[in-house]
């Protein structure tokens, strides 16, 4: 039988069962968008299925009891020291299991990429709008998968309870324990007892291996099925509109590069695993309460929380005889709860402040949404500050400053600072629309000078392509809303402040740098 | 007094009698606070701690006092016994470059001689910390490394790390590097507790705990990276930052070409 | 002059541009070749993998310029197996880009919004179907219902009950009471005052009967930290003052923010600093909070010596130790 019968037979096999042929037909020409920044989700994607496969493999090995041992393997500098059976076999997984570091480092490189992976995913998304209707569902979705995939990170090293990570849950015991009334409960249900207890390592285990994989699993599929079903927004440009979609059929073209891709972040995490050394849980030692390691951090993507807490002031409330822990919740809870709420809501915000019910499907260039693009700088500029104070005492040892400098400047920077980025933004997005309009007007400059008959040395500019010029006006303006505070009779309306508020938000929104037109054009050729 | 009046006009009765005064002043001083300071063994000085002392007096007794008594801006030396300055001296500490809490190691300005000679004249000025000898640091047999570990991590890895790669202090100070560091100076510092550093005494902590420490310590510093680069062994902070700046950016590289038409 | 701002028109899509490949048969012949290169420096990448797992002990080091020296057993199995996927990949995308079509498609985009009478049949199947079910009518169902279902989810809650204890009083007792002794931490020996020196620190865990066997959730509110100042560097109320003794001053080392171990003690300063949000304690008066986010200071061990000199706890801490909770009475 050649190829094409043996295919042929299977695929009439498969279509007599399911009916598979019409609708693959259809999706096999799918139109795919191509652009690098596309590709971000697509990291994070790949990244969550090498999670997987590392991960069942050190399944295989990996013992989640906190039942006490000594030690008895191959790494002398911990023999006959008591530890947890789980600290014990990832020992065995580093230095008996051939491969076993490997998978491990490989494990840990792909979480920390796919947390950076998803915070790139999430910053294109919203700095060129692609949050708008209608994909605010996928957009919340996406929200609640960077939520996840912080805890399951947490979970994930916290599994081995070496020093480090078992300070680090000493600390998410204090958050439990910190919440009012219910506090010292939950902290007891979760850990079984008084901290650490024996239940924590086996139980979080279930959490990380089956619960939040089946969760991220499910949310993962709904993310992509609705980018499948609405289609993938696409950059603005000559030929395209709100309308169509221009891109690479699904095969073979998009299927070849995104297939390629996979075995790319595969490669880059499987390089990463063997040229550098993370999480060496051998020189941290077991984890108990009375010992401690300077410069003790979560991973990345919890260092802000951490820097929160530690530049939080030391207030407490102490009255009838209990206290509430402000400086706890605060920047464990509250803050990040804020963060995340306005995070998830901010489809809605937006639309409410422009008053834009339509649906999007060209992105925006970000230097023509400059307020939006000012507040994504603002949150980014929050969020580093944060990051900073939360490695205080590594930036002190290797930069020589001290980390009461660096906790007082990030507690006023962490105020001053991202209002200061939002204004420096949204200045610069609002230059570049003035860059572009020019652009569009007189054309590139060539750097060509050119002596005119009268004497005047002038510039000479080429001007730009029509596809350029179309690619640097087709954006929209819409003016900001107008909304009545009085009636017709001019009597004060109910809702007028929001009206106010919202008519305010929404001029500040719509600051622009008017695009050029057809009637400017003309204009400037009687120049 | 005709005799000498005769010689008031002579070129060198000035710095003559410049030099008569500095005399008389600095000999009144030394018998002065010579009654402070503890018994100096006037009759049986060794040669050694003869030469320890004119060192002292050259580059020390400015700011520890002439008879390491101590002043304002320096402590006293007296019962700090011949460790610390072993280690003090030895690992250039002193004399200090900048007069903060924080003294750093840099290049001894005195060898080993001197310094041994320094030693022994600061010990002489009371008992104290004796510096260990070679036999007294055989940390290979006397030593448990497993242990040293274990006494590493509940005494030493909250200031130094976890792994020995030093740590921060508060207001700018730091617990420093304790990779190439002489046996003998680690235990010189666990016993004399230089600047910020506490003492660990030999109840607390015993000789053959101190010597387990030091072996785990040498065991550490000898052990290589398995699993690669090390990274400064420091933890999350520096492997956050190479997976976004490597990792990432390999990846947004590739993404860049693999979107790029072919020509 | 229309009020109406006419937009610079769309041109549609640019012309294609052929790649190479598309219209030079070498060319094309050229980019297969690379292809092939590609994936066959992929399965080099295996092989290495495959030799490094077999054959390559895990003792041997070689040396790397700028990483020092590594384990050549994981190197080669790491390169190995990084070369033999990013490979596949550089191969695939390589052929996607230069022989694949590159022809870009256009797809017209629906508009999402079902058609009215889609819509309309919708409606009215829904409260045909509700209708049908009573639940308009029949409100007893409704309510019963609710109940019947609102009862049952507490179940699981309940089933929950046994995750864990109730604390009680347990986060305020800990294992230190009048006359426990004061023990090294490893080693569990009796400290004598005179064991310390000025300047001297030493972790501290109260004496037990089975010290071999000692519960981490016991360490964790039992860790104490000895410190030995001189007296008159005290700068405390009398009745703080009356539980050191002679210098000696002891402190519960679990931190009173979030439980890490304080136990960085600088000696010039007297302060005391937890490395995990920079909260420092002044010992000189009594572990007050001087930076950083606690809120309290670290509760004090009452101590003193029994008649062989041994250092004692003299009753059990006044305070809770530890992080905050509600019930904590922390005036």
């Amino acid at each position: 039988m050649t190829v094409e019968a043996r295919l042929g037979s299977v695929a009439n096999y498969v279509d007599e069962r399911t009916g598979a042929a019409a609708w693959m037909k259809k999706n096999l020409q799918k139109a795919f968008p191509d652009h690098w920044s596309f590709l971000l989700g697509e990291v994070a994607l790949y990244s969550f299925v090498i999670l997987l496969l590392s991960g069942t493999f050190l399944t295989f090995w990996f013992d989640p009891s906190q039942r006490e041992v000594v030690y008895e393997g191959s790494y002398e500098p911990l023999e006959g020291i008591k530890m947890s059976a789980a600290y014990a076999s990832a020992l065995h997984i580093s230095f008996e299991v051939r491969g076993g570091l490997l998978m491990r480092q490989i494990h840990h490189w792909a979480a920390l990429i796919f947390m950076a992976a998803i915070v790139a995913h999430m910053m294109r998304v919203f700095f060129t709008g692609a949050f708008r209707k209608p994909r605010e569902g996928n957009w919340i979705i996406g929200i609640g998968l960077l939520t996840l995939g912080i805890v399951e990170g947490f979970l994930g090293y916290s599994l081995p309870d070496d020093l480090l990570s078992g300070t680090g849950i000493r600390i998410a015991e204090a958050i439990i324990q910190a919440l009012p009334v219910v506090g010292s409960y939950l902290a007891y249900f979760a850990f079984g007892g008084a901290f650490p207890g024996e239940s924590f390592i086996p139980r979080i285990y279930t959490v990380h291996v089956l619960l939040l994989p089946g969760a991220f699993l499910a949310l993962i599929t709904a993310h992509l099925m609705l980018v499948w079903y609405q289609k993938h927004t696409q950059y603005p440009g000559p030929g395209r509109t709100e309308k169509n979609v221009v891109g690479y059929p699904l095969m073979p073209t998009y299927m070849a590069k995104a297939g390629g891709f996979f075995f790319i972040v595969f490669g880059v995490t499987a390089f990463l695993a063997a040229v550098a050394s993370i999480n060496p849980i051998w020189l941290y030692g077991p984890y108990t309460p009375g010992q401690i390691s300077a410069g003790s951090q979560p991973d990345w993507y919890m260092g802000w929380l951490d820097g929160l807490v530690r530049m939080a002031p030391p207030i407490e409330t102490h009255a009838f005889g209990h206290t509430i822990s402000w400086n706890i919740l605060v920047p464990g809870l509250i803050i990040p709860g804020i963060l995340f709420t306005g995070m998830a809501l901010y489809p809605f915000i937006e639309s409410w402040i422009t008053g834009d019910k339509r649906e999007h499907h060209l992105l925006d260039r970000p230097r023509n949404a400059p307020n939006r693009t000012a507040l994504g700088a603002m949150s980014l500029t929050f969020v580093m500050v944060t990051l900073i104070n939360g490695g205080n005492d590594i930036i002190a040892t290797h930069f020589d400053l001290s980390i009461n400098q660096i906790m007082w400047g990030t507690r006023f920077g962490v105020f001053i600072l991202p209002p200061l980025a939002f204004v420096i933004t949204k200045r610069l997005c609002l230059s570049l629309q003035r860059a572009d309009r020019e652009l569009v007007l007189h054309g590139r400059e060539t750097g060509t000078l050119l002596r005119l008959p009268h004497g005047e040395f002038v510039e000479v500019h080429e001007p730009i392509s029509p596809e350029k010029a179309f690619l640097l006006t087709s954006h929209e303006q819409a003016p900001p809303l107008e909304l009545p505070e009085v009636d017709g009779r001019g009597v004060k309306r109910a809702g007028a402040l929001r009206n106010k508020l919202r008519s305010r938000m929404s001029v500040a929104n719509a600051e622009a740098i008017p695009k050029v037109s057809v009637n400017d054009l003309k204009e400037i050729e009687h120049h | 007094m005709k005799r000498i009046s005769r010689y008031r006009r002579h070129k060198a009765a000035g710095p003559f009698l410049l030099l008569l005064a500095l005399l008389a002043i600095g000999t009144t001083f030394s018998v002065a606070s010579a009654t402070t300071a503890a018994e100096t063994t006037s009759a049986d000085r060794s040669l050694q701690i003869e030469e320890g002392r004119q060192i002292f007096l050259k580059g020390c007794s400015s700011c520890h006092g002439l008879n390491a008594e101590g002043a304002q801006i320096a402590p006293s030396l007296i019962g700090v016994g011949a460790a610390s300055v072993d280690f003090q001296v030895g690992t250039g500490r002193m004399p200090m470059a900048d007069m903060s809490t924080q003294a750093m190691r840099k290049e001894p300005l005195y060898n080993a001689e001197e310094t041994a000679a320094l030693a022994a004249y600061v010990a002489s000025l009371a008992p104290g910390p004796a510096i260990p000898g070679e036999s007294e640091l055989n940390f290979e047999r006397d030593g448990s490394t497993a242990e040293g570990g274990e006494l590493f991590r509940n005494n030493c890895a909250m200031c130094h790390n976890f792994a020995g790669q030093g740590g921060a202090l508060s207001q700018g100070k730091y617990a420093p590097t304790l990779m190439g560091v002489e046996p003998r100076h680690i235990y010189e510092a666990m016993v004399t507790g230089p600047q910020s550093m506490p003492v660990f005494s030999d109840k607390t902590i015993t000789p053959e705990e101190k010597l387990s420490i030091i072996k785990w310590i040498k065991s550490a510093e000898k052990e290589p990276n398995l699993g690669g680069a090390s990274l400064g062994r420091v933890g999350p902070v520096t492997e956050g930052l190479l997976g976004w700046v490597l990792g990432l950016g390999i990846l947004i590289g590739v993404a860049v070409w693999l979107a790029m038409k072919a020509r | 002059m229309s009020n109406e701002i006419e937009a610079i028109k769309d041109p549609g899509l640019p012309a294609h541009v052929h790649r190479k490949a598309d219209t030079d048969s070498a060319a094309a012949d050229r980019a297969e070749r690379q292809v092939a290169i590609l994936f066959g420096i992929s399965a080099l990448g295996t092989v290495l993998l495959i030799v490094s797992y077999i054959f390559i002990p895990d003792d041997v080091f070689i040396f790397i310029p700028v990483m020092g020296n590594q384990n050549a057993h994981q190197l080669g199995l790491g390169l190995g197996m990084a070369i033999s996927l990013f490979f596949i990949g550089m191969g695939a995308i390589h052929w996607a880009k230069t022989l694949m079509p590159d022809t870009e498609v256009v797809a017209q985009r629906h508009e999402f919004r079902s058609p009215d009478s889609d819509r309309k049949e919708f409606v009215e199947a829904v409260k045909s179907g509700a209708g049908a079910a009573g639940l308009g009518r029949r409100s007893l169902i409704k309510k019963s219902l609710g109940a019947a279902l609102g009862l049952s989810a507490l179940s699981p809650l309940l089933l929950l009950r046994d995750l864990g204890p109730l604390p009680e009083k347990e986060l305020e007792k800990t294992t230190w009471k009048s006359g426990t002794y004061l023990v090294t931490d490893p080693g569990n020996r009796r400290i004598k005052a005179s064991d310390l020196e000025v300047g001297a620190v030493a972790q501290v865990l109260p004496e037990i009967e089975d010290p071999e066997h000692r519960k981490l959730s016991d360490i964790a509110k039992d860790a104490v930290l000895l410190i030995r100042l001189r007296p008159q560097e005290f700068n405390l109320e009398a009745n703080k003052l009356a539980m050191t003794h002679d210098g000696i001053i002891a402190f519960s080392k679990i931190c009173s923010h979030m439980g890490c171990a304080v136990a960085l003690y600088e000696q010039q300063t007297k302060h005391l600093l937890c490395p995990c949000h920079q909260s420092t304690f002044d010992v000189t008066r009594g572990a007050k909070v001087i930076f950083g986010p606690s809120a309290r200071p670290l509760p004090q061990l009452d101590i003193t010596i029994d008649q062989e000199g041994y250092l004692v706890a003299r009753q059990p801490f006044s305070e809770p130790v530890g992080p905050s909770f509600w019930e904590r009475n922390s005036q």
